[in-house]
């Protein structure tokens, strides 16, 4: 069923052939992903640490320590925080600049890459571009709030905006892409519906919106939703560049707290640990999303 | 008629203000990266530069710090990882695609299962096998945990797929051998996938900065992203202006390729969307 009508004629006298072609991939597949995946696993269950002495088996001891860490329980609140503040907002700003650009005529071409534009640049480098952006000293949003008569913070030093201010760049470099998913997505509607109805004069264009547009559109915002939270989940770059896990720890994240547990503290196994739990995670996620876009495609 | 001319003046009013806003962090730091360093902590607010200093930030990046060096490694890095997974996933894709072989369903459920593994879970276990191998801070190192892309076997698949059988058969008869027939035959049909897919890897991999900042310790192999995180300890760090402009140098390669190729850079991206 996998596998395609076709037959290879000449293969079969030579069966060898295909085999050989996927011998690389094969072997890459396992050595790259198969065996890190269970070396990750592995180490999870081992109270090793990176340059310390030969593994011990500790069974579920190590999950038991992470799950009592308090930094590992910040990572967890942070990165939900993250996610479920970019999420949504992500999605929502996809929606509405995608449909507000589909029947924008001239202009669409350029409105669309000006919006799909954060989700190429290079997010390291922009975060410096943000952190000059938002700096009190010399940032345009603090020096155009001071002339407003408002007094600005210092966002990305101050523990309770920092991951507020995070969340927006990050739905500033994701959005890009739920916009590309809409725009992909409205295709898919029927014109003829939407205009019979305008013909008709039937309903406002908010109710040809809510009956006709949005329900066509309702498979792949669940694809969207899911995209975003993967990305979002991963986020990385802003936090190194930009906070490092701080202030106080306000903007330490999942994938930051691996790394510093795995490279700056050499606890090897939590690291590990949380690798696994993370995997968990995204598994879950991308079970949701290979449903939704089944569904999606049956219809 | 003056409803509609209305609305579509505020569509343009609403997706115009949008722009400048999702243009902001871009158009501020080109404003700084053109300013000389007494303006840029001027007390009065000044747009302008109060003198033109051209691109002095720029070439003072440029000496300051090994961008040259960065920008190189980049270029090397992804341009080594892209033809490795072309080389890789073509065939494999066809493979699984056409033949009809005992043990492909077992080898498409492990691509399914890679597909689903996020890169940057496996940092620490491929840290440690490239220790391990004696690849930290390696070219070798930086490029071979990437050669293999199950998206792009995933997506090459699936164009495969759309191939018709009857047009393979025919070349067949005409006496074509299998490697003629998916070099010179198939791999031009598909075309558009292995565009995707190009397009894919170069931002996931010119943008990447979790691998590297594993995998290097020193400048001398720093691809860009990792050679921002250096600009910090670095004076440079301290110098709005020089920062910036190194920042916007780093990111320009891409952005320029994307202006150029927007279809193909949107097209591409949207190919994520068949996942």
């Amino acid at each position: 069923m996998l596998v395609a009508e076709a037959s290879f004629p000449r293969w079969r006298e030579a069966v060898v052939g295909p085999y050989l072609m996927l011998a690389p991939a094969v072997l890459l597949l396992v050595v790259m992903i198969l065996v890190p995946l269970v070396l990750v696993a592995a180490t999870a269950f081992t109270d090793w640490h990176l340059g310390g002495g030969p593994p011990r088996f500790v069974g579920l001891e190590t999950f038991r320590a992470l799950l009592e860490d308090h930094d590992f329980k910040i990572a967890v609140w942070n990165t939900a925080r993250y996610v479920g503040a970019v999420v949504p907002v992500t999605t929502l700003v996809g929606l509405a600049v995608a449909l507000l650009i589909a029947e924008c005529g001239r202009g669409q071409a350029l409105y669309r890459m000006i919006f799909f534009l954060p989700s190429v640049a290079t997010l390291a480098a922009m975060s410096v571009a943000w952190q000059m952006l938002l700096s009190p000293s010399v940032g345009a949003v603090p020096q155009l709030l001071r002339l407003l008569g408002f007094a600005p913070g210092n966002w990305l030093q101050d523990p309770q905006a920092a991951l507020p201010t995070l969340a927006m760049i990050g739905i500033w470099s994701e959005a890009g892409f739920a916009m590309l998913f809409f725009l992909a997505g409205l295709k898919t509607v029927p014109r003829e519906l939407v205009e019979a109805m305008a013909l008709d004069g039937r309903g406002s264009v908010v109710d040809r919106l809510w009956h006709v547009t949005l329900p066509h559109l309702a498979p792949i915002t669940v694809f969207v939703l899911v995209f975003s939270s993967i990305h979002a989940l991963r986020v990385f770059d802003t936090v190194a560049i930009i906070t490092r896990g701080g202030p106080e720890k306000a903007t330490l994240v999942a994938l930051y707290f691996i790394y510093q547990e795995a490279f700056s503290l050499f606890r090897t196994n939590l690291a590990a640990a949380a690798t696994i739990l993370f995997i968990a995670v995204v598994l879950v996620l991308s079970l949701i999303q290979l449903y939704a876009t089944r569904a999606g495609r049956s219809r | 008629m003056n409803r509609a001319r209305f609305a579509g003046l505020a569509r343009h009013v609403v997706l115009v203000s949008g722009a400048v806003l999702v243009l902001s962090p871009l158009l501020w730091a080109i404003r700084i990266s053109l300013l000389p360093a007494e303006d840029v902590f001027s007390p009065t607010f000044r747009l302008l530069p109060s003198r033109w200093i051209g691109f002095e930030n720029y070439a003072r990046a440029l000496t300051a710090s090994p961008l040259l060096h960065f920008l190189a490694n980049g270029v090397f890095v992804c341009v080594a990882i892209i033809v490795c997974q072309l080389l890789v996933a073509i065939p494999a894709a066809y493979v699984l695609a056409k033949a009809r072989v005992p043990g492909l369903g077992l080898i498409w459920l492990a691509v399914l299962v890679a597909l689903v593994v996020p890169p940057a879970a496996l940092a620490l276990p491929l840290f440690i096998m490239a220790a391990g191998a004696g690849l930290i801070d390696t070219y070798a190192g930086l490029i071979l945990p990437w050669t293999i892309s199950p998206l792009g076997i995933f997506l090459l698949r699936q164009a495969f797929l759309r191939v018709p059988d009857e047009m393979i058969e025919a070349a067949r008869l005409d006496g074509l051998g299998e490697g003629e027939i998916l070099v010179r035959l198939l791999v031009p049909m598909i075309s558009p996938a292995i565009g995707a897919l190009v397009i894919i890897s170069l931002v996931a991999h010119w943008n990447d900065l979790l691998w590297p900042s594993v995998v290097v310790t020193s400048g001398a192999k720093a691809t860009p992203p990792f050679g921002v995180m250096l600009f910090q300890v670095q004076e440079i760090g301290s110098d709005y202006g020089p920062l910036l402009a190194g920042a916007l140098m780093i990111a320009a390669p891409l952005l320029v390729l994307f202006a150029l190729a927007q279809r193909r850079f949107l097209d591409g991206m949207t190919w994520l969307g068949s996942k």
